[in-house]
């Protein structure tokens, strides 16, 4: 069922506490990603974009609704099953890069591979590959202290693309970042969009629209609205206003 | 388009052809966009309203071209355009009596006005941050594009407020 789908969300809801405190933070959300789409979720902090992220990448549970990775239903898997996927069908990109500090690029790519049971020499292989790909090959034996933000993500990214997930989870991937080091992790995005990765990016930085086929709006733990981004290219007089 | 001219021509007078290359120079990718009818267009509304005047030169072997040069009303101009600091209204204030005003006609759900506006921003951001991610850093053209998301992008912001304060009153 929904295989056309590499995501697929219905009636997704994740409440905390209880009574007057109750927190509605997910309240009925449905969803679907089409492989090769680049979808961005949009919304000011406390809209529960977050919370959905997590539950989107299986890292907490819903209270109710369904959820398909590939056709598959993945809510409720019990959690070794549920960690098993993560590793291997889902890449995640984090605002504060949760690198391991005391390895360096290359074997903070490597070890989700080694993780997933790929040989040493495969994922050393991959690795330098992808942080190729991400512009560090040169960095490849620094520890992440010896990086800028920019690059840190630029690794996290790498990292999660060494198993070669189906789907890419992002949430906040320029929160942490200076506006150009922003703007190199927002290019690598849309390359790997325009390479036909699956991406779901969810921020508050509306710069994502850039990168995106597709932007949610959401708005107290539900989609308030959505607005398709074709494709165009104006001039620059008429995108700055620069009027001859 | 004049105040430019205008201020190419203060620093050394130029025949039409020789001001589009200097213009184009100084612009970059912004300059493609300029074709040359609108230079001489310019210059002809610039002479017509004094502040360049043409002076005519003969050449030996081709037709005899015009070069321009400022007029002291030409100079004081370009040195009242430079110094004058008025800047383009804002958005928000016309935006905000259109909320008002649909609310209080109830033509338009003002929630629905808004999510419209987000959309349109939106794509003009999207097409921004392309064009964004398609210039070296550091370029003139991506400064002038920084600019122009970052208004958006406090438009955009300020949009999410318009919604919160509409929807809060529908309920």
């Amino acid at each position: 069922m929904n295989v056309d789908y590499v995501l697929r969300a219905r009636g997704l809801r994740r409440h905390y506490g209880a009574g007057p405190s109750l927190v509605r933070a997910v309240d009925g959300v449905d969803l679907a990603v089409a492989p090769g789409e680049a979808l961005g979720i949009v919304g000011a902090s406390g809209c529960g974009k977050s919370t959905l992220l997590h539950l989107l990448g299986g890292l907490d549970r819903p209270d109710g609704g369904e959820l398909w990775l590939a056709g598959r239903r993945i809510d409720g898997l019990p959690e070794a099953a549920a960690a098993r996927l993560r590793r291997r069908a889902i890449g995640f990109v984090f605002q504060s890069f949760h690198l391991v500090d005391e390895l360096t690029a290359r074997e903070n790519v490597e070890l989700p591979a080694l993780l997933a049971g790929a040989s040493r020499r495969a994922a050393r292989h991959r690795a330098a590959e992808l942080l190729d790909r991400v512009g560090l090959a040169r960095r490849a034996g620094h520890l992440p202290a010896e990086l800028s933000g920019g690059q840190r993500q630029r690794v996290a990214v790498a990292r999660a693309l060494v198993n070669d997930p189906r789907l890419l989870l992002a949430d906040e991937p320029t929160g942490n970042l200076d506006s150009a080091a922003a703007t190199d992790v927002l290019r690598l995005f849309d390359a790997l969009r325009a390479e036909g990765r699956t991406l779901v990016i969810v921020t508050h930085d509306s710069r994502v629209a850039g990168a995106t086929d597709r932007l949610i709006t959401m708005r107290d733990g539900a989609f308030a609205d959505q607005t398709v981004l074709a494709r165009r290219a104006p001039g620059l007089g008429s995108l700055t206003g620069v009027d001859f | 388009m004049q105040d430019v001219v205008l201020a190419l021509l203060a620093k050394e007078p130029s025949h039409g052809y020789e001001l589009r290359a200097r213009l184009q120079e100084a612009l970059g990718p912004l300059g493609e966009e300029l074709n040359a009818g609108q230079v001489y267009v310019t210059l002809r509304r610039l002479a017509k309203a004094g502040l360049v005047e043409a002076r005519v030169v003969g050449q030996s072997d081709r037709p005899d071209r015009k070069v321009y040069e400022l007029t002291p009303a030409g100079r004081d101009r370009v040195a009242a355009w430079l110094a004058d600091v008025s800047w383009g209204r804002p958005a928000p204030a016309e935006f905000h009596l259109k909320l008002v005003a649909a609310a209080a006609s109830r033509l338009a759900d003002p929630v629905a006005v808004v999510d419209a506006q987000r959309r349109e921003l939106l794509r003009r951001l999207a097409d921004v941050q392309r064009a964004a991610l398609a210039q070296p850093a550091g370029s003139g053209a991506a400064l002038l594009l920084e600019g122009t998301a970052l208004r958006l992008r406090a438009d955009l912001t300020w949009l999410e407020s318009c919604a919160a304060h509409w929807s809060a009153r529908e309920e």
